[in-house]
C-alpha cells in the first residue's frame, strides 16, 4: 500500500504543502504534503486537529440526561449519537435491545432509517454531486449545489426532497427536528400518531422512485468513468459493520461482522458488548484521532473501513427488494468478493438510501408502528455498551454509572475515527498518482479533498459561527517560509498570496 | 399555513457562545407574540432550509457571530453562492440561493441578527461577554418582530451599523 509515504526521511529537504482546512468536510481537517524539489511527494498525511473532549463533556451527567446531551455532539448525525446512548442506557436499566416491546424497537429503527435517509441524500446531492456531475478539476465555482440545481435541475429538488422527507421522518417521530427525545432508556417515549403515520405514506413512493433514479445515475456515472472510478483513491481493506443473524445488511443492531480484502470472514455475529476484545485504538504522534485496529490483524495490518462500503461489502443480502438488486449489480461490477474502490462508496452510499426508504414504507405498513406499549424496566446495571451504524460507519457508545447513576466513565469510538486510517491511506495513493511531478493546482488538490470526501468523515461536529472557517492552501519550506498561499474567497475566487 | 415571519435560529446549546441563537429563541417564544411569527432551530443550515422560506412574508436568521464589532447587528441578505456550499453548514445567503435556484423565484426579505460570541468550546457555558449581547440582541429582536413591515426591518438595519461582516457563514 502507501504506508511509505506516512513518514518520509530528510524532511529538512523537503517543502510542505497544507491544504486547510478541507471543505465540504465537517470540521477541521488538514493535509500536508511535503515534497522534495522536484515536487515528488515524500510524506502525506491527514491531520485531525479538534481536540475531541467527547468523554469529559459525558462524565460526571446523569444517565438518563445521556440520549440528548450526546446529540449536541454532532451537528451532522445527532440522531445516531441519540440511539447509541439510548442503546447503552437501555441496558443501564437492565433491558437488553431484543427485549424491548416491538412497536419501541420499530419506532427506533424507522427514526434511524429516517436519519440515514437525509443523511445520505445530503452528501450525495449537496456534497459529492458537483465533483461527480461535473468532474474533479472542473471549474471551482461550478462544484457546488447551485450549479447541479441549474445544470441538472430535476436531481437537485430531488435531492433536497429526499433530505426533508428524512428529516420529516425524524421529526414525526421525536417530536422535533433536531433536539427529538424519542428514545429514553427501555424504550421510546412517544407513539406514532396515525395521522402522523398517514403523513409520511403520503410522500414515500415519491420518495422511492427517486431513490432508485439516484441508484441509477451513480451506477452510470461510475461505470462510464472505468476503470477510472475503480482506480481513484483506492485501497484494499479489511471492513467492518453490523450485520443481522440472516447475514443480511443491518443498521440498528446486530452482531459485529468483518471481512479482510478477499472477502474472508474475520469475526461474524461478535457481541458488540465485547468489543474490547476485538478493537484497540492506537495513538500516533502526529494526529489528534486514533487509529482504530482489530486486534487478532495487529496494528500494521487490523486497520479497517466502516461505513456504506463496508456495509453493502460485508453483508450477504438486502432485506428490501429493490435495493438487494441494486447490491448484486454493484457486486457483479466489482468482479471480486469485495469492492474496494474508494469512490464506490458513493454508489453503496445510494444502495443504502434506497434500503432505508423501503424499510421506512415497511415499517409505516407495520401496525406495530402506531401502538402504545413503548418501555420495558429491568434490574439496574452498572455498565451500558450501545453500537448502532451511523451513516458514516459503526458507532460504539460504552458508558459506566455509580450507584447514584451518574457517568463515571464514557467512551466512544465515532464512524469516521474507525476511517482514520484509510483516509489517509487514499490521500497517500491520491498524492502518489497523481501529485508527484506536478505543478500544484487548486483542480490537483481537489483530487485529494474528493478522495477525502467520499467516505464523508464528519472530523468535528462542529460550530459554525459566522465567519469562522476561511479555506487556504500554503506552501511553506523545510524552514517554515511561506512559499506560496491560495486564499478561497465567498464567491469562489481564489488568491496567490507570495 | 405558515406563519408570515419565521426566525430561524443556529446554534448548539453545549457548545459556549454558539448557543447564542437557539438562547434568543427562547426568549422570543417565552416573552414574545407569536400569532405570526414561526420558531424553528438547528444546529447549523441546510438545503432543505431553503423550503421553510416558502410562504414568508419575512425571515430572520440569528446565529453567534465572531465579526460584530458591537453587541449584535442585524443586516438585510441577499441570495449569494458563496463558499458555504462546501461545508455541511451553510449561510443565510447560501440558503436563499437555493431556494431562488428550486422555486425559480426570489427568496422573501431575509435578515440575519448576528451576535457576538467569543468561545465556542464542547461543554462551555456561555461567556460573560456573550451574556451581556444575548440580554442586548433579546430585547432588540422582540421589538423588531413585534412589526411585519420590510420597511420597519430595514429602519432597523440602519440603526445597528457598527455591524460588519455578517454575511458569511461557515463550519468551523
Amino acid at each position: 500500500m502507501y504506508e511509505h509515504l506516512e513518514t518520509a526521511e530528510n524532511i529538512e529537504n523537503l517543502k510542505r504543502v497544507v491544504v486547510d482546512p478541507v471543505s465540504r468536510v465537517e470540521g477541521h481537517g488538514k493535509v500536508t504534503l511535503l515534497l522534495d524539489e522536484n515536487n515528488q511527494v515524500k510524506q502525506a498525511r491527514l491531520h485531525i486537529v479538534e481536540f475531541r473532549g467527547f468523554e469529559r463533556f459525558i462524565q460526571g451527567r446523569p444517565y438518563w440526561e445521556l440520549p440528548v446531551l450526546v446529540q449536541r455532539l454532532c451537528g451532522i448525525c445527532p440522531v445516531s449519537h441519540h440511539l447509541a446512548a439510548a442503546k447503552a442506557i437501555d441496558q443501564l436499566v437492565g433491558v437488553d435491545p431484543e427485549n424491548l416491546t416491538p412497536s419501541a424497537t420499530k419506532l427506533r429503527r424507522l427514526l434511524h432509517f429516517g436519519q440515514v435517509l437525509q443523511s445520505h441524500a445530503l452528501h450525495f446531492f449537496h456534497l459529492s454531486s458537483p465533483d461527480l456531475l461535473f468532474g474533479f478539476e472542473s471549474e471551482i465555482g461550478k462544484r457546488n449545489i447551485i450549479a447541479v440545481l441549474n445544470a441538472y435541475p430535476d436531481i437537485g429538488l430531488q435531492g433536497v426532497k429526499l433530505r426533508k422527507y428524512g428529516q420529516e421522518v425524524i421529526r414525526m417521530v421525536s417530536g422535533k427536528r433536531i433536539h427529538g427525545t424519542g428514545a429514553i432508556a427501555g424504550g421510546m417515549n412517544k407513539a406514532l400518531s396515525q395521522d402522523e403515520r398517514d403523513y409520511l405514506l403520503e410522500d414515500v413512493d415519491q420518495m422511492i422512485k427517486w431513490a432508485e433514479d439516484s441508484v441509477a445515475l451513480i451506477k452510470k456515472v461510475h461505470c462510464s468513468s472505468l476503470p477510472y472510478y475503480d482506480e481513484f483513491a483506492t485501497i484494499r481493506s479489511n471492513y467492518l459493520g453490523l450485520i443481522q443473524p440472516s447475514g443480511a445488511l443491518e443498521l440498528y443492531h446486530g452482531g459485529i461482522r468483518a471481512k479482510n480484502d478477499l472477502g474472508e470472514t474475520l469475526l461474524d455475529h461478535f457481541d458488540y458488548c465485547r468489543y474490547n476484545e476485538a478493537i484497540h485504538e492506537e495513538v500516533r504522534s502526529w494526529s489528534y484521532m486514533k487509529f482504530p485496529y482489530l486486534l487478532s490483524l495487529g496494528r500494521e495490518n487490523g486497520w479497517y473501513r466502516v461505513g456504506p462500503l463496508a456495509r453493502v461489502n460485508n453483508c450477504d443480502f438486502i432485506d428490501t427488494p429493490l435495493a438487494e438488486a441494486a447490491r448484486m449489480e454493484f457486486k457483479a461490477h466489482g468482479g471480486e468478493a469485495m469492492v474496494h474502490s474508494t469512490l464506490a462508496f458513493h454508489w453503496a452510499r445510494l444502495i443504502e438510501l434506497l434500503h432505508c426508504v423501503e424499510s421506512i414504507k415497511l415499517l409505516l405498513h407495520d401496525p406495530d408502528i402506531i401502538g402504545h406499549d413503548l418501555v420495558v424496566q429491568g434490574e439496574k446495571r452498572f455498565e451500558g455498551i450501545g453500537v448502532i451504524e451511523a451513516p458514516r460507519g459503526t458507532l460504539f457508545h460504552h458508558y459506566r454509572v455509580d450507584e447514584n447513576d451518574i457517568v463515571t466513565k464514557a467512551n466512544l469510538i465515532v464512524s469516521t475515527t474507525s476511517n482514520n486510517m484509510a483516509m489517509n491511506e487514499s490521500v497517500r495513493q491520491v498524492a502518489a498518482t497523481y501529485l508527484s511531478g506536478r505543478e500544484l493546482t487548486e483542480p490537483l488538490l481537489n483530487n485529494l479533498e474528493v478522495a477525502i470526501r467520499a467516505y464523508d468523515p464528519c472530523l468535528s461536529c462542529a460550530t459554525h459561527a459566522v465567519g469562522k472557517m476561511p479555506l487556504q492552501l500554503e506552501l511553506v519550506d523545510a524552514e517554515g517560509r511561506l512559499v506560496d498561499k491560495l486564499v478561497k474567497h465567498n464567491d469562489g475566487t481564489i488568491d496567490r498570496h507570495v | 399555513m405558515s406563519k408570515p415571519v419565521l426566525l430561524l435560529a443556529c446554534g448548539n446549546l453545549s457548545r459556549g457562545d454558539d448557543a447564542l441563537g437557539p438562547l434568543l429563541l427562547e426568549y422570543v417564544e417565552a416573552h414574545g407574540d407569536l400569532s405570526n411569527i414561526e420558531l424553528l432551530t438547528d444546529f447549523q443550515l441546510q438545503i432543505e432550509h431553503a423550503l421553510d422560506l416558502e410562504d414568508r412574508k419575512l425571515v430572520l436568521f440569528v446565529d453567534a457571530s465572531v465579526r460584530c464589532d458591537g453587541s449584535f447587528g442585524l443586516t438585510e441578505l441577499e441570495p449569494a453562492q458563496d463558499n458555504s456550499y462546501t461545508t455541511h453548514a451553510m449561510s443565510p445567503a447560501a440558503v436563499m440561493a437555493v431556494y431562488r435556484s428550486i422555486k425559480k423565484q426570489p427568496p422573501p426579505p431575509c435578515f440575519l441578527l448576528g451576535i457576538k460570541g467569543e468561545s465556542f468550546e464542547l461543554g462551555e457555558g456561555l461567556s460573560e461577554n456573550a451574556g451581556k449581547n444575548l440580554q442586548q440582541a433579546c430585547r432588540f429582536a422582540l421589538s423588531l418582530l413585534s412589526h411585519t413591515d420590510v420597511a420597519v426591518w430595514r429602519d432597523r438595519t440602519g440603526a445597528v451599523a457598527r455591524f460588519h461582516g455578517c454575511m458569511e457563514m461557515s463550519a468551523s
